[in-house]
Parts: structure tokens; sequence; C-alpha cells
């Protein structure tokens, strides 16, 4: 690892460990209730006893951003879930065993793929209806065809390899070859498609909660925060900027460690 | 390097001309004489059919393209329209309308009897027993008699002449949906989907003419962005703004204007699904939510709070008194929803329409007032075309908060809705008392009986807790200080032609 | 020639299996368009002739026999809601998005390029390390943040431009140039930080192959290896990122339309996706596809023609 990547390395660490000291931080326990409002706390401006300042129902905007750094994690740590998790099963089945089923799902993966991950989650959001579990439904299928295309093609560079086809003449069962020969071989490209599929994760949620039709209120998610915000923007513009900044710096950690670890795309 | 300089020097130019041209695109809305640009929160229904509109946003912007015999005023009375005056018999049964002479419709026919009886007979009995206007099946004959349209009652009904504000359209129209054609100081030019209508004065309008020639309505769907546009300079007027965002235009060069909206803001609840099927589960809401907390949080403490559907406005109708039936007492709500078999509560949602940021608002703050008796309410916020089709006519939803206005100066425009039988009662509302009360106050003829009557109606409603009732909401206007003449009415509309530029 | 035969095949079978998903997910969801359409005015009987009416009553084979025939003649049926062809609808919003994403694409390039030789010839200067940091961060930064902030500063505070004073292109085009440029100028931000970061490191990997050393001690001068060689094998791949990205601006478009009051796709996607408007949001997905596979398809045959070696 050379000084540049190193210095990248430490940097995404850092911003990804304080990230995650926050989402603990949300887990546990918050200063102040994220929910309670407070008329006398209207539009607080940014202080000792409320970091990031007050929102219009005089909720505290650093325990509602606490909060939803939660939420947010969650939701994309379920979506990449989903779509790792069903990406990869369709992916190994496609790229080991071929054929017309191969060519039939990946030409079907291929639409799926011709128009972007939000687009796709909108028109699932279309079939379920707005709401945080649809959200992650939506977004969680929209991402499957991505992961199942970096499987298939890592799969179908190790099918070939000699020690896997001399397995098969040992009369291995193509499961086991699937599970004990492929699946491990696939770590490190899963890794890095998973940092980065993280950081989609993270962009899309803001940006289907910043439309309305992610996390409804009042459950706070730095989206919809954001989107809040701006109607406040000329008496309170830190209320728009502090969700911003922080999902900003979730997806730079990200991205840092994503360029360091593994390959890049 | 030299590909370089240039595609530098390219952008340079291209970023230059462009803060040059919007430089000019900024001056030209200093200029206000005869255009006005006015923000509303959502898109007109698909038709354009003043008959079929069912929104109130829809039928606010109507207003100026329609007219009936008779048009409310801003004091809530009845001025006669296309009819020049009108006579009732002694009876009450027998009303005669005068036509006004000369009176044009936008595409510069006048307008004749035969177009008057036209519009009755749209809304009147389809041959089934019932009617787009259900009053209407009251009529037992109507026809022209030279200029004259004569209206002949079954039985007598004191409200009657409010439902002749009904609109005139021309017989001859036979796209009445996509091409609006009415008799109003506004004539109808185009729309553009979820984008803007525009309107021009009719230059020959039989009345006081509008001042302000082109209108222009922006869509302004996401409540985020309204200030930002009103202090930029595309938006001039917004009836209806939030108190937080009326904040945001102090030191502007906005005035903000005051009035009261005249709509019965409540969390309707569907009566006819669990648990809100159980008058104690409902009552129970009733008891934890506190419309004066409402108002302070989210309105700053303007709005008058209303226990049941009335509102102050209505004076002969409204009673004060059941305001304070429910009063905040979580012991008592509990306890009723112990009995009514949820100890610890339960999980419903909420649907609200997404532009309506006031309505919002309110729905957060119960959501955390329900949080004291155990009670999780959950928001789902949908766009207002779903709010209709699913909430409004699907009747699929637990609660939804809403404003319900009153299209008529009659109580009856308010309450006949709850009805068990009424095609609009979307909180499927059934109390064998309240049809009875109802049957009575619509078959009275003596005008203090039937008051009585549909006070009766009221206090059912609050008894039964149909729905959590919070208030008549303050209806802040922010106007461009370039204009003035902006009018409140005790109905639900916006008179544009009043508006005028400041000279 | 065959090569590019085949991939607009490819093209129009991709796009098939696209309306197949689309038509029929559409159909699967519960409710009724044409009581929507009804109002609080529907009963069972007038549901059901309207459903006749609408065609709704078919089966769905029918229907989207029907429908693919009309959109290969350019019809894309009538809106449910707003009771007018769908593309008569969109075809204003349509012209609004595409010129807000190809402006976009086009400051990208315009920014890009010259940044990222810029960044390559400084390579390793503090100026360098400088500007590789500052696009990590702006990669960072979602578009509509970004567009937030390009309201805050130019709108409200410089006051360039009136936020939602979009004018449409058919009143003045250039007017409307001068509006768009800010939103384009937010979805182009992170797109222009991965382009320069991208040639940057194809710039220098290119530098550093044998030719290109072979190239100067023959005693080139570096300026047209530069530009012959270099510059040339590194804009490749550069080239097929932007294909791929052009997908991402025509859906960062949609968000950052709404930051900006533009009335594009965005809003009409949004309310007919609520308002079950199918024949709207069906031709705005599968024109949005169209554009993204069309793009994709430039982007193979540029790559094919550069390089020919490439067979897929």
């Amino acid at each position: 690892m050379d000084k540049s990547k190193k210095s990248k390395f430490i940097t995404g660490l850092v911003i990804t460990g304080i990230i995650v000291l926050l989402t603990l931080w949300g887990m546990i326990k918050t200063p102040y209730d994220p929910y309670a409002m407070d008329s006398g706390a209207k539009f607080a401006k940014v202080s000792f006893s409320h970091f990031f300042g007050c929102d219009q129902f005089g909720r505290d905007v650093f325990s509602r951003v606490l909060i939803g750094i939660r939420e947010t994690m969650f939701i994309a740590a379920s979506v990449v879930f989903i779509g790792v998790f069903f990406g990869t099963i369709l992916g190994m089945i496609t790229g080991y065993f071929g054929g017309w089923l191969d060519e039939i799902l990946m030409r079907f993966n291929d639409a799926m793929l011709a128009f972007p991950s939000i687009l796709l989650a909108l028109v699932i959001i279309g079939i379920f209806g707005p709401g945080k579990y649809q959200l992650i439904a939506a977004l969680g299928i929209a991402f499957i065809p991505s992961f199942a295309r970096v499987v298939r093609g890592e799969v179908l560079k190790i099918r070939n390899l000699d020690y896997v086809l001399s397995v098969k003449l040992y009369g291995a069962s193509d499961l086991r070859i699937l599970v004990v020969h492929i699946l491990p071989n696939l770590k490190t490209v899963l890794l890095s498609t998973v940092i980065i599929g993280f950081n989609n994760a993270v962009l899309a949620e803001a940006g289907m909660s910043y439309l309305g039709i992610g996390v409804q209120p009042p459950e706070p998610s730095l989206g919809r925060m954001l989107s809040e915000a701006q109607a406040y923007i000329y008496t309170s513009p830190m209320s728009a900027i502090f969700p911003g900044l922080v999902i900003v710096l979730m997806i730079l950690g990200f991205s840092l460690l994503g360029d360091t670890v593994g390959k890049k795309h | 390097m030299k590909i370089f300089k240039k595609a530098f020097s390219l952008l340079l130019v291209l970023t230059t001309l462009a803060v040059a041209l919007c430089g000019c695109g900024g001056d030209k809305t200093g200029d206000s004489s005869s255009h006005i640009t006015i923000g509303i929160p959502q898109d007109l229904e698909e038709s354009l059919d003043p008959h079929k509109a069912v929104g109130a946003g829809t039928k606010e912007i109507l207003f100026n393209i329609y007219e009936g015999l008779v048009k409310a005023d801003k004091d809530g009375n009845l001025i006669p329209a296309v009819a020049s005056n009108y006579e009732i018999s002694e009876d009450g049964l027998t009303y005669t309308f005068t036509l006004r002479e000369g009176v044009k419709f936008h595409d510069g026919s006048t307008v004749t009897a035969e177009d008057v009886l036209y519009s009755i007979e749209r809304n009147a009995d389809d041959g089934t027993g019932t009617a787009l206007i259900p009053a209407f099946l009251n009529i037992a004959d109507y026809k022209a008699d030279g200029n004259n349209i004569v209206i002949t009652l079954a039985t007598p009904d004191p409200d009657f002449l409010q439902y002749m504000i009904m609109a005139i359209i021309p017989a001859s129209n036979t796209d009445p949906d996509t091409n609006a054609i009415g008799t109003g100081p506004y004539k109808f030019v185009s729309r553009a989907a979820q984008e803007n209508v525009i309107l021009e004065a009719f230059d020959d309008y039989w009345g006081e003419k509008a001042y302000i020639k082109n209108v222009t309505l922006k869509i302004c769907s996401s409540a985020d962005t309204i200030t930002t546009e009103m202090l930029g300079g595309s938006i001039d007027l917004f009836a209806r703004i939030t108190t937080a965002q009326a904040m945001q235009l102090e030191n502007s060069d906005f005035t903000i204007l005051e009035g009261t909206m005249n709509l019965v803001q409540a969390m309707y609840l569907n009566n006819g699904v669990a648990p809100f099927d159980d008058v104690r589960v409902r009552q129970a809401l009733c008891y934890a939510v506190d419309p004066d907390a409402i108002i302070d949080l989210a309105f700053d403490g303007k709005g008058t709070p209303i226990g049941s559907s009335m509102f102050p406005a209505f004076s002969k109708y409204y009673l004060d008194e059941l305001n304070d039936v429910y009063n905040v007492d979580y012991e008592k709500a509990k306890a009723l929803l112990a009995e009514a078999g949820y100890p610890d509560g339960f999980t419903f949602t909420i649907r609200v329409p997404s532009n309506y940021q006031p309505h919002i608002d309110t729905a957060q703050v119960i959501v955390e007032q329900l949080k004291n008796i155990g009670v999780t309410a959950e928001i789902e916020l949908i766009e207002w075309e779903s709010w209709l089709s699913d909430v409004y006519s699907g009747r699929d939803f637990q609660a939804t908060v809403i404003g319900v206005d009153a299209s008529r100066m009659t109580a009856r425009a308010l309450l006949e809705r709850f009805g068990s039988e009424a095609h609009n009662n979307f909180i499927n509302f059934a109390d064998e008392r309240y049809d009875e009360n109802l049957a009575l106050a619509l078959a009275s003829v003596d005008d203090a009986k039937q008051v009585e009557y549909y006070k009766e109606c009221e206090r059912i409603l609050t008894e039964d807790a149909a729905n959590v009732y919070i208030q008549d909401l303050a209806e802040l206007v922010a106007i461009r200080n370039s204009y003035t003449g902006y009018e409140f009415y005790p109905i639900y509309v916006m008179d544009i032609a009043k508006i005028k530029p400041v000279k | 020639m065959r090569y590019a035969l085949r991939k607009i095949a490819t093209m129009f079978i991709t796009l098939f299996f696209v309306s197949v998903i689309v038509f029929f997910s559409f159909s699967l969801i519960p409710g009724s368009p044409a009581m929507n359409k009804l109002g609080t005015e529907a009963t069972p009987e007038s549901i059901k002739a309207l459903e006749h009416e609408m065609g709704l009553d078919r089966p769905v084979a029918e229907r989207y026999g029907k429908w693919l025939l009309g959109v290969v003649r350019g019809d894309f049926g009538k809106s449910y809601s707003y009771n007018q062809p769908v593309t008569k609808l969109i075809a204003d919003k349509l012209g609004a998005t595409l010129l807000l994403s190809v402006m976009a694409i086009a400051i990208t390039i315009l920014v890009s390029i010259p940044l990222g030789i810029f960044m390559a010839r400084k390579s390793d200067t503090k100026l360098d390390i400088f500007l590789s940091g500052f696009n990590q961060l702006i990669m960072a930064v979602p578009s509509f943040f970004s567009g937030i902030l390009i309201t805050l500063i130019f709108g409200v505070v410089l006051r360039v431009f009136v936020p939602g004073g979009y004018i449409s292109y058919k009143t003045s085009l250039i007017r409307c140039i001068g509006y768009l440029v800010f939103p384009a100028f937010a979805i182009a931000l992170p797109k222009i930080s991965m382009v320069s970061k991208l040639l940057k490191d194809t710039v220098m990997a290119e530098s550093g192959k044998d030719y290109v050393r072979t190239a100067y001690s023959r005693g080139n001068r570096t300026k047209s290896v530069f530009y012959k060689h270099v510059l040339f094998n590194a804009l490749i791949p550069v080239i097929t990122f932007l294909g791929m990205a052009f997908a991402d601006i025509i859906a960062g478009s949609i968000i950052v339309e709404q930051v900006f009051s533009v009335p594009g796709m965005g809003r009409i996607l949004l309310s007919s996706i609520s308002g079950r408007d199918y024949p709207v949001i069906e031709a705005i997905i599968l024109l949005l596809a169209f554009f993204v596979v069309l793009s994709n398809l430039i982007v193979d045959l540029l790559y094919h023609k550069f390089d020919p070696r490439i067979n897929v």
C-alpha cells in the first residue's frame, strides 16, 4: 500500500469510525427525546444545549440526526443484504450452469440494469406504496441485478479454473462445488461491491426520503430532514446543512474505504 | 493545453451568459402591471367540469371561471350574478330568476335560458333517484318563461337559494372536462399537468372586470420549496401558508394577511374499520389529543379550536360548548381503551396528503400526544391524487388529517355528508339518531327548528366522537407588496378578480 | 457494420424486456384506475362500465399487445387522470428533463476533461493533492444537497437566479438554459469529480506504458505524444464511463428537478405513480430506459470504432 492510499484508508477509517460511533450513540441514548416537541425551543439556534439547534417543532436536531443515521444505516444494510443475498444466488446459478436459464435471466437482468436503481425503486414503490419497509424492499430488489452481474462474471472465471474442474472430475456435486469451492472465492469481489453498494444505498435512501416516499415523518431520516429543513432555509439554514453534511460524511468515509479495499469499480 | 484553455474559456463564456440572462429574468418580476403568479398546492382535478369538481383546491379556482345564477360575496351573502334578480313565492316553493341581460360566456355566446335549464338538468335527478346535488331531488319542476327561470320545489327548503351558486355552463359545450367555458371574470386559457394553469381576464365580463390581465397558477406540490420561490420572486401570492413559512418571509417584500380558513380540520377516523368502529376508542383519542397544544406547537397559537363539524364563521349553527366535551384526560382515555379491549394501546396509520404542510405538522403533533396513552400512530404521506382516490373515494384508511370545507353557506354542506347513506360519507359514520335529526333538518321548513336539528347533529358527532376535531385553521396569505386587494371569504374560494397591482 | 446491427438488435430486445416488466408489474397492482377516475361518484356499475370502456376488462396479454402496437407507432395511449394522450402530456416535460440531462453531461465533459488533464500534468504536486482530496469530497455530496446549497448561495444570497423561476424552453430557450445551468451543475458536480479522477488515473497509466516511452525516446515533442497517444487512449474508458453516467444523470435529474422546481418528468412521474396513471408511468419508464439504452449503444459503437479489437 503506497503512502497516499494509506492516508486515504486511515481517513476513511476515522470518518467511518465516527459514523459508527454516532450510530451506536443513537442506539443507546440520545441527548433529547428526538420526537419530543417544545414550543419554547422552536428554531433554537446552535448552542451547547442543542449542538445542531432545533427544528420547527422545537425538536433537537442533533438527537434527530443521531436517529437518522441509525435509520439510514439500518436501511442501507438491509438493502445491501437483500441485494447481495439474492444477487449472489442468482449470479452463482446463472454463471455456473449457463444455458438457456442464464440467457433468460441475464436478459431480464440487463433490462433491469437499463434503468438506474433509483428509477427502478420508484417503480417498485409505485407497486408497494411508500414507507420504510417498502423502501427497503424496493431498493433491495433494485440492487439485485448489479450484484448478480458481478457475481456471475466472477463465477464464470472461477468455474473454469483447473482445480474446480478437477474437483468436478472427482465427482463432487454441483451444490458442493458452488458452496465449498466457489463461494469463498467470491469474498474479495463481494467486499468491494458491498462497500460501493452500501454507498449507493445511503445515497438512494436519502434521495427517496427526500422525495417523500421513503421514511415517513415524524421518524427522522437524513433525507427527510433535509427536505423539511429546506422550507426553513432562510431563518435556520443549519437545520438543512447538518443532516446534509452527515450524509456527505457517511458517503465520503465509505468511498475512501471502498477505494482502498479491493479493486476499483 | 490549448484544448484546455479553449474549453475553459467556453465554459466561462457560458456561465457569464447564463448569469447575465438570469439577471434579465430577475428584473422581469418587478413588472407586475398586469400579471400575477399565484402558487397553489396541487394541480386542479382532471376535469374542469364545475359540476364534477370535488376538491376544495379545484373549486376555489373554478370560482373565478364559473358563476351561478347567484354567487357568494365576501360577507357570505348571496348576490345576483347570471340572474339579475330573483323572487321567492310566499309559500317558499317557487323561485323565479330573471336572467341578466347580455351575460356572455367566454366563447362569446350569450347566456340563454336554455343554458340554465341544461345546467340544472345535469345536477338534478338522473332518473335513478340520485342527483349530483342531492338538494335538487326536491325540485318538482323547472322551466323557462321567456327570460325567467321558474323552479318549483316539492317541499320548501330555506337553504335552496344556496344551491343556485351552481355554475351555469353553455349547453353547446360538448367537452366541459377540458374546455372550461363559464361566465366568470377570468377565462381558462391552458393547463400543463403538474406545472401550471393559465387564466386571462375576460373582457366581456358583465360586472366589475378583473384588474390583472394574466394569471399564472403555479403548482407547487412540494411544500419545501414554496418560501424559496416566493423570496426568489417566482411566486407573488400564496394563500394558506404555515406560521413557520410566514416567519421566513419576515423582512421581505411580502405582507402576511390573516383570516380564517373556514374549514373543519380534524383527524378523521374511519368509523367502519377496527379499532375505530368502537366509540370508546374514538373517545379515548379525543381525550388524548389536545387541540390547544397543536395550535400552539404547529401554528404559533393561531387557529380556533373546534369540537364538531362546524366552524365559528357559521355563527348561526356553531356551538362553542362542544369544545369542552373532551378536555385532555389521559386516565379516562386509558380506561376507555382498556374497556374497549386495548389496555396496552394499539397501532394505526394516519394517511396525510403530502402537499399540505399544516396537516402534516398537525399529524406529527398528534403522534406525539397519542404516545401518552400508549397508542402508536404512524404517518403515511400520500400524494393528493391518491388521497382523493384511496381515502376519500375508496375509504381505504384508518385515520387521516384533513380540513373539510363548506362549499355553500349552509350547515347542510358540512353535516349532510355524515348521513349513513351519504355518498361522500368517507368516514363511514353511521348513527340512527343522526340520520333522524338530519332528515328532520332537511325536511324542516321553519328556520329556527332546522337550526336546532342541525345543532343536535353536531352534538351527536361530538358525543359519538365521530372524528378527533381540532381547529379552524388560521389562513395566512402571503402577498407581494406590489399587489393588494386580497379578500377573505367565509367559504373556501380565492377571488382573483379583486386583486390589483399597487400603483 | 454487423457489430452495429447486432448491438441495435440487442437494444431492442432489452427494451422489449423493459416493456414486459413494466406493463405486467403494473397490471398486478391492486386498485382500479377506473374507480380512481370516477372519484366520489363511483358506483359498482359505473366502474364496470368505465373499465369496459378503458379496455381494462380484457386479458392482460391482449392489453399488452395492443399497447405495444401503439407504442411502436408512437402512441402511448391516453392518460387515466388527465384525459389526454400521454404523448401530448409528457412531450414538454421530456424536453425539460432531456435538456437538463444533456446540459449536465455537457458541463461534466467541459469541466472534467481539462481538469483531469491538468491534474495529470501536475501530478504529485501540492495542488494535485489538494484537488484530489477536494474531488473525493465533492464525489460524496448528493446532488440534491448540492442543489440546496446552490439555491441558497446563488438564489438567495447572491440573487443570481430566481429559485423556482423556470421558464419553458418553448417560451425562451436561452432563458430556459440560463435557469437550468444551476440544477445541471448540481447534477454534474459529482460526475465531474469522478471523470476527472478517472481521466487523471488513465492518463498516468498510459504515460507509463512502453510505447509512450519509446515515442519520447525517439525525440518526439512531449505535446504531440501526449495528445496523439496518451490522451487518445486514456479517453476510451472515460467515454465508457460517461455512457454509464448518463443513466445516473437522468435519474439524478428526477430528484434535482424537485429541488429547483423544474416541471420535468420527475414531478409527473411521482404524481402518476401515486395516481396509478399506468399509461403515463409506462411511457416515462420506457422512454427513460430508451435514452439510457441508446446512450449505452452510442458508447459501445464509439468504443468499437476507437478500438476495433473489442468483440463482445
